[in-house]
């Protein structure tokens, strides 16, 4: 699960993360005792209709000032760790 | 005007002494920059309420209807220029290229910024403990937490080390805090106020909203930031104005009390002082009776579902790739991403997305996902249901008063029973205030009041007049 969200967890962290966890999976598995036969899942709290917009292209952030904020980028785009180093 | 006097004006009043002449903005700015600087530098020697303090008072005088009574926004806010971390460690030294659709609407209100508040770490949280900046103390009791997730924007309006301050409400974070330290907090209609620029929990929940001294600052504030935003697809037009409210009798106001959320688990003390103000609501001209919401008992459960869940999507993005802090000498791409999140983020955060990768992985998705966004509808149907008898549901905000430092760290199901009563109106999208009911314990006790989508006006009618009604004095010895 760890892996699945890229998350690296030290040996220290395990133990109390799956207990903490499950105690947690625990009182929210409450939820399954409720009948929800024909109930349809939420999707949006407020009724709205016609949310759509015109798909026109707007002016965006300046290149350099999006990179600025960058752990490390070039003049050209973010920079990072080859894949298969 | 001294420096006391001027602490002891409410927003709207400082608003209008300056329209009036009797005072500056840059009077009032610098006599709340000087405390707010004072807190940041004291550190814990004072009550962390803040993560970032302005230099300057806004050379321009502000030629707008809020007339430059300046605001402190939590640090979610993206602040074009300002640190802006969510109290994270992984956006450590992150300066957004662009300001809050709230934050600047505020500003064109006639609000600039005082300062950035400290919060717990991307607003999960109901102690202010899990904040990369330590936490914030309660300036009732300094041994006790303030609430959270908005515990520094409480706890600073509280102290009156500003005079009102911008918060985000997904699962109660404005209305505890505010009523553990005694002041007012307003989480209006999913979708009143623009999202954009808000650093994102679970955002079919997230709602900004204000922490102030009174109902009244409170509808000021409001009313100067919602609207529809392109940047949002999910804000709406806010029909009408909100209008100060002048309401001094309840006559012909149903109130609601659901025993669903107005017995077990709640405090003895905060029952004591809940009675209370439903006596005074009685006297002011209410008809109260007992409601219904069968689901809610469930709502934390689904919250806890669909909260993480939304978390662990919106949480992807830090990967110490685009903005904020990397960690050093990964030796590929996929151990930079996971060594970067697990030096940058915090327990309760790593709980949360693991959380909801679980509640979202193949094969679970039904189980929790799935189920929870039913048991939703099935909340909203019975907030529906409830609200063709009554006008308003009230509960108290919190199930106990602020509890002390440490006490609820170590369970993190005991931390999430904060939120008992505030989560079912946050997953029916409906607007809810706290405003402060009476005492226990010599600490705060808040009252919740919520209406249908888009009651605000009625909402804060309701809750002005009952406010006066109560009296509360709501501040502690001033630090």
């Amino acid at each position: 699960m760890a892996a699945l969200a890229r998350l690296a967890l030290g040996e220290e962290e395990v133990e109390p993360m799956a207990r903490e966890l499950s105690a947690v999976l625990d009182h929210v598995a409450r939820i399954s005792e409720l009948d929800l036969e024909n109930v349809p899942p939420t999707s949006h709290v407020v009724e709205v209709t016609g949310a759509l917009r015109a798909d026109e292209p707007t002016p965006c952030l300046p290149r350099e000032v999006v990179l600025s904020q960058a752990p490390l980028a070039n003049d050209e785009g973010f920079l990072v760790p080859s894949p298969q180093a | 005007m001294s420096t006391t006097d001027i602490l002891d004006l409410s927003a709207a009043a400082a608003a209008a002494a300056i329209g009036g002449g009797s005072l500056s903005a840059t009077e009032l700015f610098e006599a709340y920059r000087d405390r707010a600087a004072s807190d940041r530098a004291a550190g814990d020697a004072g009550l962390n309420c803040f993560t970032w303090v302005a230099a300057d008072a806004p050379s321009e005088p502000v030629d707008a209807p809020l007339a430059g009574v300046p605001v402190a926004v939590k640090d979610l806010f993206c602040t074009e220029g300002v640190p802006s971390q969510a109290g994270s460690r992984i956006l450590e030294g992150y300066l957004p290229p662009y300001t809050a659709t709230a934050v600047s609407r505020l500003r064109a209100g006639g609000a600039p910024l005082l300062a950035k508040t400290n919060q717990d770490e991307f607003a999960m949280g109901s102690s202010n403990e899990n904040s990369a900046f330590g936490p914030v103390r309660n300036p009732w009791d300094r041994e006790r937490v303030p609430g959270g997730s908005s515990g520094g924007s409480a706890a600073a309006v509280a102290a009156g080390l500003a005079p009102w301050a911008l918060g985000t409400d997904t699962g109660g974070s404005v209305r505890q805090p505010a009523a553990l330290c005694g002041i007012v907090g307003l989480k209006p209609t999913y979708g009143a106020v623009s999202r954009y620029g808000m650093i994102a929990f679970a955002s079919s929940l997230d709602q900004a909203g204000p922490l102030t001294r009174d109902v009244t600052d409170a509808a000021l504030m409001l009313r100067h930031m919602v609207g529809r935003d392109p940047c949002d697809a999910t804000s709406l037009a806010f029909p009408g104005e909100i209008e100060l409210p002048t309401a001094e009798r309840l006559d012909g106001i149903r109130l609601g009390v659901p025993q669903e959320l107005t017995g077990e688990g709640i405090e003895r003390g905060v029952l004591d002082a809940f009675a209370a103000a439903i006596e005074q609501a009685k006297e002011l001209g209410a008809e109260v009776s007992d409601v219904h919401l069968p689901h809610a008992p469930h709502a934390l459960s689904a919250y806890y579902v669909l909260a993480p869940a939304e978390c662990s999507s919106n949480l992807a993005r830090y990967d110490g790739v685009r903005y904020g802090m990397r960690a050093t000498d990964a030796h590929d791409l996929l151990d930079m991403y996971m060594r970067t999140r697990h030096d940058g983020f915090g327990a309760e955060v790593k709980r949360r997305i693991m959380l909801g990768t679980y509640a979202l992985s193949s094969g679970y998705y039904e189980a929790y996902y799935g189920r929870a966004q039913r048991v939703r509808t099935r909340i909203s149907e019975d907030f529906r249901t409830a609200f063709e008898q009554i006008d308003f549901v009230v509960t108290p905000t919190a199930p106990s008063v602020a509890f002390r430092l440490g006490e609820k760290t170590a369970d993190p199901l005991a931390m999430y029973l904060n939120d008992y009563c505030t989560v079912p109106m946050s997953l029916a999208g409906i607007p809810a205030i706290s405003i402060p009911c009476g005492h226990s314990e010599g600490l705060p006790v808040g009252l919740q009041i919520a209406g249908p989508a888009f009651s605000e006006n009625r909402l804060l009618d309701a809750a002005r007049a009952l406010e006066r009604s109560i009296a509360f004095d709501a501040r502690p010895a001033r630090v």
